[in-house]
């Protein structure tokens, strides 16, 4: 466990050295400012809860996620690094997961960092703090589940942009089979049952029991499943390299 | 300490590494001479475990590469080809970082980055970044890091490539001086280096040895011998 720790802190101690950490806090925090109290309408619908936080999330994550993941393997392929790393005594695995870790663990900060708005709804009425709390785990794990993906994406090419473009896709795509106005269109000719097949795998669909406060072992299931196969995914194309 | 065994790697249609098989001793300085895509650099990326070969066997201290990779790489210290290192680190970060990757911690991590800084001159340039260096510092801080677990086996590529002449003949000196006990492998270009830093050379041309032996026994001008055994580019199809 100790390499990943070690690679972890060590792509940890990346973000902040360069602007990108900073960048993405402040952009990450007005967007959920911006989305939740005016788009998302929070004081008009005179409920305390944070359904207008945490509805804009599989949104917001589509873009900023891929950014921040995007440098995590196509950086080290680009400098030649990846290089050193596959020849230290490490196992590819350690490396996977001390990368992945650290990005996760940086999307987590900016995740608490949204701290005010918990106080806001709590000042204002008497929200399910409970609700709240499963809302933001299953935010956090949103986000892994599409940080995993950008992990991929990135081990795949050495150009950032192209890693941003892929994983921005495949998480749309991850969005779009389980979002309403889609489903909606099937339902023309689909039965029931196919529409629900392909909602499943959609991380809308999974994340909406979090919002409702709902902490499913499916739900978690889901999420563990897709960091899981994209990891894995993420190994094997590191092994062909 | 390193054994390699009928080794080949094909990429594509291109054999870059053909049936390549020689083996390093201990006290040993073995330059690795050839034109430019010769199969150097593919040769030193198995040693060091970062290709697998397409067939063939590769051991450094007895442990197979492929089968038990880890004891392998404990024993190589590696300078990877254009020395690549970590920009946004510092030397010190970048050199502490190779250190617990290669499980020193406490005391034994700080003693073991204070003797690189040392052994490669690194001092005046210590916390700075690494992308504000120059090319011949970037190399030896990479050549430090190569360093820095005290390996048995150092496999370096072009380790004076970009260097001035001073540098060039205090990295030569510093290889010399490893190679009376360890195993040293290093690739280059540039002959005189073999006279000044080899204890033998092994001289490969599209992915086969063409020639071995101590300097004195490849002939001399070395230049001259280089130019008749290899193909030159040109005469290529």
């Amino acid at each position: 466990m100790k390499p990943v720790w070690v690679i972890a802190k060590r792509e940890l101690g990346s973000y902040f050295t360069s602007p990108v950490a900073y960048v993405f806090l402040v952009i990450f925090l007005l967007l959920t400012g911006f989305f939740t109290f005016t788009a998302g309408q929070f004081f008009e619908r005179g409920e305390a809860s944070l359904g207008a936080f945490f509805g804009w999330h599989p949104w917001l994550y589509l873009v900023l996620v891929p950014a921040v993941g995007m440098r995590l393997w196509a950086e080290e392929r680009r400098a030649g690094t990846l290089e050193l790393l596959m020849t230290m005594p490490i196992t590819p695995w350690q490396a996977i997961l001390g990368k992945f870790f650290a990005s996760w663990i940086f999307l987590g900060i900016a995740l608490a960092l949204t701290f005010p708005v918990v106080v806001t709804v709590n000042v204002l009425g008497r929200p399910d703090n409970g609700m709240i709390f499963a809302g933001y785990l299953g935010s956090f794990f949103l986000a892994g589940a599409y940080l995993a993906v950008t992990c991929l994406t990135s081990a795949m090419t050495r150009n950032q942009v192209v890693a941003f473009i892929l994983s921005v896709v495949t998480c749309l795509f991850l969005i779009l089979v389980g979002f309403n106005p889609v489903t909606d269109l099937l339902a023309r000719w689909a039965s029931p049952a196919f529409i629900d097949t392909v909602a499943a795998f959609s991380v809308v669909t999974h994340f909406d029991g979090f919002q409702k406060g709902v902490i499913d072992s499916r739900d978690l299931l889901y999420f563990l499943s897709v960091i899981g196969f994209s990891l894995f995914a993420t190994g094997v194309v590191l092994r062909n390299r | 300490m390193i054994q390699i065994d009928n080794l080949i790697k094909v990429f594509g249609a291109k054999r870059a590494v053909d049936g390549l098989s020689f083996s390093v001793e201990r006290g040993e300085v073995v330059g690795f001479l050839g034109p430019n895509g010769s199969g150097k650099s593919t040769t030193m990326r198995m040693i060091t475990g970062y290709y697998a070969p397409t067939s063939g066997k590769v051991s450094v201290g007895g442990h197979d590469v492929a089968e038990a990779p880890l004891a392998a790489k404990r024993l190589i210290g590696y300078l990877p080809e254009n020395a690549a290192a970590y920009p946004d680190m510092s030397v010190h970060g970048f050199l502490a970082f190779a250190a617990e990757l290669r499980g020193l911690a406490g005391d034994a991590k700080k003693k073991a980055v204070a003797r690189v800084v040392e052994r490669c001159f690194l001092e005046s340039v210590l916390h700075q970044s690494i992308d504000t260096l120059s090319k011949g510092y970037r190399h030896r801080t990479c050549l430090a890091q190569a360093l820095i677990h005290d390996p048995e086996v150092l496999v370096l590529d072009e380790p004076t490539d970009g260097l001035d002449p001073n540098q060039k003949h205090e990295v030569r000196n510093l290889i010399k001086e490893l190679g009376r006990s360890k195993a040293v492998v290093f690739s280059t270009h540039i002959l005189e280096e073999v006279d000044a830093a080899c204890t033998r050379a092994i001289i490969i041309d599209r992915g086969r040895i063409v020639a071995q032996g101590t300097p004195d026994e490849l002939g001399r001008p070395l230049d001259e011998v280089f130019r008749r055994i290899t193909i030159p580019d040109t005469a290529k199809k």
